[in-house]
């Protein structure tokens, strides 16, 4: 067994994986939602530890990746735009949009800021009054109750020159698009252990019922996976298709009441695009009206753009888990890390990234175990 | 980028009519909102996301997670961000 002697646990992950071996009768496959799980899970090699026949297929929870070229284009025209201060996470800041990214339009005079948290964004607007402050901000249900926090600040403070570029996606509606699709292949779902403790498991039970899939919700550390693929195979070898909580540390049945608050004061649901599978009806958030003046997209009048992701790419198919990224033909050659031709590839989260960082140099037939 | 990081609330404060904790990660010690966690006590552990508490965490959980975030490199990739984004601001 490789790798489990990095594990915090190595007892506790030895033994996981010695019960799931004898429990799995069947070559189950299952998937992650979150970019930070696929990360874990590709970094420790834990599908190669799985069963035979057992598969991880790596979902579409990594925010920045889907984050629709047309929206970074936005935010860099933003950017470029007098008087701007565009502000964002570190980690958009690096993703390419049709042209260029943000931090090369930075280095070419344009002010544009990393910041840590949206609550940094509303004091740059207040520390610069002479300017507009722009926050790009991008998220998962975990970090749109935040961002909606500093909308609602701004407008409690009467903060004018700041606003909010928006790309908000909805874990749900993906995960029905995706289940829902011809051909889909996933009988568990590890649901994503800190979007869970923002909304709780009320939807997560209605998806249950609804696919007749069990789902457990998982948290981010190799045991923590682990736990949850056993907990996951446990279900399926008894027929059982319920939702379990395998991160009880963090998450509470009901959510953080105050969170879902914030995000539906402010926020409502819309259609949104997301890179590598397309439009999905009603899997994103905007700001509700009464918040238009904080609202970049009314602020500076921006025009809908539409752009078309390269063609060799084949992002949809990984996400879905009818290819791994190394059975694509531009994985590593014209589609790397440095210059991502789709969403998995942009940001360290994303499934091709995550692959590239830590399988790039191993052969086809090193990864057949813990691959296919 | 769902990234949270557990940490320990030292005191209770109120900025701009906001409820805020100072929270210790790892040595440093930064601000967090404690809007959406104002039954958050001082001496709990709590989780931490861009800036916002939003879930208690037992000590023993919390010093684990940061045990194994620091291995990783991404408890100093977290803190690194959040020092960078103070010093953006001046």
């Amino acid at each position: 067994m490789k790798h489990l002697d990095e594990y915090r646990d190595e007892k506790l992950a030895r033994t996981l994986v010695e019960r799931l071996r004898r429990t799995a009768t069947k070559p189950w496959v299952l998937m992650e939602v979150c970019g930070g799980q696929t990360h874990t899970l590709v970094r420790y090699g834990i599908d190669g530890l799985l069963p035979a026949g057992m598969e991880m297929i790596h979902g579409p929870g990594c925010p920045v990746c889907v984050t629709p070229l047309e929206t970074i284009d936005k935010a860099i025209a933003l950017a470029k735009t007098k008087g701007v201060i565009l502000a964002s996470y570190g980690d958009m800041l690096r993703v390419p949009g049709s042209m260029t990214d943000l931090l090369r339009v930075k280095a070419q005079g344009a002010d544009v800021r990393m910041v840590y948290s949206p609550l940094d964004a509303l004091r740059l607007a207040r520390e610069n009054p002479s300017r507009e402050v722009v926050f790009f901000g991008i998220g998962f249900e975990t970090t749109a109750p935040p961002n909606a926090a500093a909308v609602w600040q701004a407008a409690r403070q009467g903060v004018m020159n700041f606003s909010l570029l928006a790309s908000h996606v909805l874990v749900p509606p993906a995960l029905r698009a995706l289940l829902g699709a011809e051909g889909n292949r996933v009988q568990g779902l590890i649901a994503p252990g800190h979007v869970c403790v923002v909304v709780g498991l009320d939807e997560y039970r209605a998806i249950a019922r609804e696919f007749r899939l069990p789902i457990v919700v998982g948290g981010f550390e190799p045991v923590d996976l682990l736990e949850a693929i056993s907990m996951l195979t446990d279900q399926l070898e008894e027929g059982r298709a319920e939702v379990e909580n395998q991160y009880t540390r963090s998450v509470r049945m009901e959510g953080n009441r105050h969170a879902q608050q914030m995000l539906a004061d402010v926020l409502e649901v819309c259609d949104r695009k997301w890179r590598g599978l397309g439009e999905i009806p009603r899997s994103g958030l905007k700001l509700r009206a009464k918040y238009a003046a904080w609202d970049a997209e009314v602020k500076f009048k921006l025009a809908e753009t539409r752009v078309e992701e390269p063609a060799e790419c084949i992002s949809a198919l990984i996400l879905q888990g009818h290819r791994k990224p190394t059975e694509c033909s531009a994985f590593g050659i014209r589609c790397t890390p440095e210059r991502p031709l789709g969403a998995p590839m942009v940001s360290a989260e994303g499934a091709c990234a995550a692959y590239c960082q830590y399988r790039r140099h191993e052969t086809e037939s090193e990864l057949a175990g813990g691959v296919r | 980028m769902c990234l949270a990081i557990p940490g320990k609330l030292t005191a209770k404060t109120e900025e701009d009519g906001m409820l805020c904790g100072r929270v210790e990660f790892g040595g440093i010690i930064r601000t967090a909102c404690l809007d959406f966690l104002p039954e958050a006590e001082v001496g709990e552990y709590v989780l931490v996301h861009v800036g916002f508490a939003i879930s208690r965490i037992d000590e023993d959980e919390a010093k684990a997670t940061l045990a194994y975030l620091e291995e990783l490199g991404e408890l100093q990739a977290e803190l690194g961000a959040l020092e960078a984004s103070h010093e953006a601001l001046g």
